[in-house]
């Protein structure tokens, strides 16, 4: 996804302290010019510490961010040249949506005619031409956020960075906004950082997820890698739902279920340990050497999840097609058993 | 029905008890300033004419609106970038200055003057002898009306969110307060800004101790010698404090309904 109109972004060992808490701890990140890199994880592990340490809206206590090779670490945020959209809505009420828009532009000393253009031509991106001379009061939420988008935008910024910028906003119009985020990063080629704890919105729009977990990165991968490959505990528990099955390693090869499944890098090297299954990877059958009964299922449209205790006491979920779910009944004995795909095997 | 009658009739009653109870004395005052002198019948403006004829009172009137207007254009300097600057970087300070702003609410004004007398010859002496340096004394007097006008209106709007969405897009803090932060206070600093006119124009206490010349100061002085003098310039300064608040409640309202279309 590189672009030549986008800058490279390189946070190098960068450390915030916030009194007894180190919010990032030597936390390291490289994106490439044009690439969007969401930043994954719980509440407090510093995902929007370092959105903002690149933003200059905080300092490093120590570390040295770049944006296109330049050191931007002690530059002022007004002089960062960077897009920026929040989570609360932050257009400015006493201008009409045009003015918002075209505020940025303003600073810039650009003449009111072209200010104007420039303004109408990102509010035509994210469709909302028509609106320029309303209030933000007078616009939806989601509208609210399209024009913060376009705001950030229309000054060509180094760098477009969106922190949780669809979190206040109810699931439908998340998903459209978050499709429609991802067109126009794609169209203007916009170098972005997004920061999100919603999992599924970090997996649909980035080019690769950064998992973070206490101050540092624990994985930066594809989103599909990150979910069929995660590199430790954390993530694979952070990252989608997972059973926790019991589990032999022998040389690299583990026996969950009665199936033999490669192990992942991180997993324990021999002896037995947890595999982390996805729903998904958990298969469910009729046919003979039932090993396990139906406790309840879950109905979700095309598919269904199925929860079942394997003879010994393990409760797994597996998520079946919703045409063989509604076979199932609860006491009904199964088989259960695992694709054979690589699996992560933990201690424990 | 007949509940909503006796509802609007009580509406109506209070409103005209409300309507005498202030109106009776403005009438009374403009009565007894358009009085010809003596036991003489008919009307006479004397009294309003010598409000800008009498040097000593249009001086004292000159300075107790100029006094006006720097104590505002002061208050308004020092409260509204302070009080940013605290909601932005030290929030855990919020209770101490809002403690500090409302003090001069809690010390008698006697006491104030007493105290900041020294500090007034510092101040003399720098500015010189002019009741204009009664500013400083004052901007401490409209603190406390002033600091919760303006509270108000910033606890109506995201200033982080705000100033740090200018911030990025490349404004610096002047930027911040003058384009963004004071526009969307517009009505908590209008507030304050005519609550701090009216206790201006109607302050006497420091003004008389500290030996200057105000409104209040020579209206006082004339009630001696010319009451009907003293109660024009009574009746003027309330009738002016009266169109700066019914200004404001005017503004409010058009702004209200303009943001409403």
């Amino acid at each position: 996804m590189a672009s030549d109109s986008g800058l490279a972004v390189n946070f190098n060992s960068v450390t915030r302290v916030f009194g007894s808490v180190r919010a990032l701890d030597g936390f390291d990140l490289h994106i490439a010019p044009g690439e969007l890199v969401a930043l994954l994880g719980p509440s407090g592990c510093g995902k929007t510490t370092a959105l903002r340490i690149l933003a200059g809206l905080d300092q490093a206590t120590s570390g040295r961010v770049d944006v296109g090779g330049r050191d931007l670490t002690r530059v002022p945020a007004n002089k960062r040249d960077m897009g920026m959209v929040f989570q609360a809505y932050s257009l400015f009420p006493h201008l009409t949506v045009l003015e918002n828009v075209a505020f940025g532009l303003k600073l810039r000393g650009q003449d009111r005619a072209s200010r104007h253009r420039r303004a109408s031509e990102v509010l035509e991106l994210v469709g909302l031409s028509e609106q320029g001379s309303r209030y933000a009061h007078q616009l939806s939420g989601g509208q609210q956020q399209r024009v913060a988008l376009a705001r950030a935008l229309a000054i060509e910024p180094s760098v477009l960075l969106l922190d949780e910028p669809l979190s206040a906003l109810d699931a439908k119009v998340r998903s459209q906004l978050r499709d429609e985020i991802r067109r126009v990063q794609l169209e203007v080629g916009t170098t972005t950082l997004f920061v999100t704890h919603d999992q599924e919105e970090a997996l649909a729009i980035a080019d690769r997820v950064g998992v973070m977990n206490e101050g540092h990165l624990d994985q930066l991968a594809a989103p599909a890698d990150l979910y069929a490959q995660p590199a430790t505990r954390f993530v694979a528990e952070f990252v989608g739902l997972n059973n926790r099955v019991p589990a032999v390693v022998v040389s690299g090869r583990a026996e969950v279920l009665g199936t033999e499944v490669p192990t992942i890098e991180g997993s324990l090297a021999q002896g037995p340990g947890q595999a982390l299954v996805r729903p998904e990877s958990v298969t469910v059958g009729r046919d003979g050497g039932a090993n396990a009964s139906v406790v309840s299922v879950s109905f979700l449209g095309p598919i269904s999840r199925v929860y079942c205790v394997i003879d010994g006491g393990q409760q797994v979920m597996a998520q079946v097609a919703s045409s063989f779910a509604v076979t199932l009944q609860p006491g009904d004995r199964v088989t259960v058993g695992v694709e054979p795909t690589p699996l992560l095997v933990i201690a424990g | 029905m007949s509940g909503s009658l006796a509802w609007r009739v009580f509406r109506w009653t209070v409103l005209l008890l409300l309507a005498a109870y202030f109106l009776i004395p403005l009438w009374s005052m403009l009565d007894f300033s358009t009085q010809a002198p003596g036991t003489q019948p008919g009307r006479t403006l004397e009294a309003w004419r010598a409000l800008v004829e009498d040097p000593a009172l249009r001086e004292a009137i000159i300075a107790s609106l100029l006094l006006a207007l720097f104590t505002v254009v002061l208050m308004v300097l020092l409260l509204v970038p302070t009080m940013v600057w605290v909601r932005l970087r030290v929030p855990g300070a919020s209770r101490l200055v809002e403690f500090l702003c409302l003090l001069p609410l809690t010390i008698p004004a006697l006491v104030i003057v007493v105290g900041i007398k020294n500090v007034m010859l510092w101040v003399t002496y720098f500015v010189g002898d002019t009741p204009l340096a009664l500013t400083f004394a004052y901007v401490i007097l409209v603190l406390p009306y002033s600091y919760r006008a303006i509270d108000a209106a910033l606890s109506a709007i995201d200033v982080a969110t705000l100033s740090e969405a200018a911030r990025s897009l490349g404004a610096g803090w002047t930027t911040v307060m003058v384009r963004i932060v004071l526009p969307n206070i517009v009505p908590g600093v209008l507030s304050a800004a005519f609550v701090s006119v009216a206790l201006v124009l109607g302050e006497y206490t420091f003004a008389s101790l500290l030996h200057y010349d105000t409104l209040p100061t020579e209206i006082a002085l004339l009630g001696k010698s010319q009451a009907t003098v003293s109660v024009a310039a009574s009746l003027a300064s309330l009738i002016l404090a009266s169109a700066l608040l019914l200004g404001l409640g005017l503004f409010s309202r058009e702004r209200r309904t303009s943001e409403g279309q």
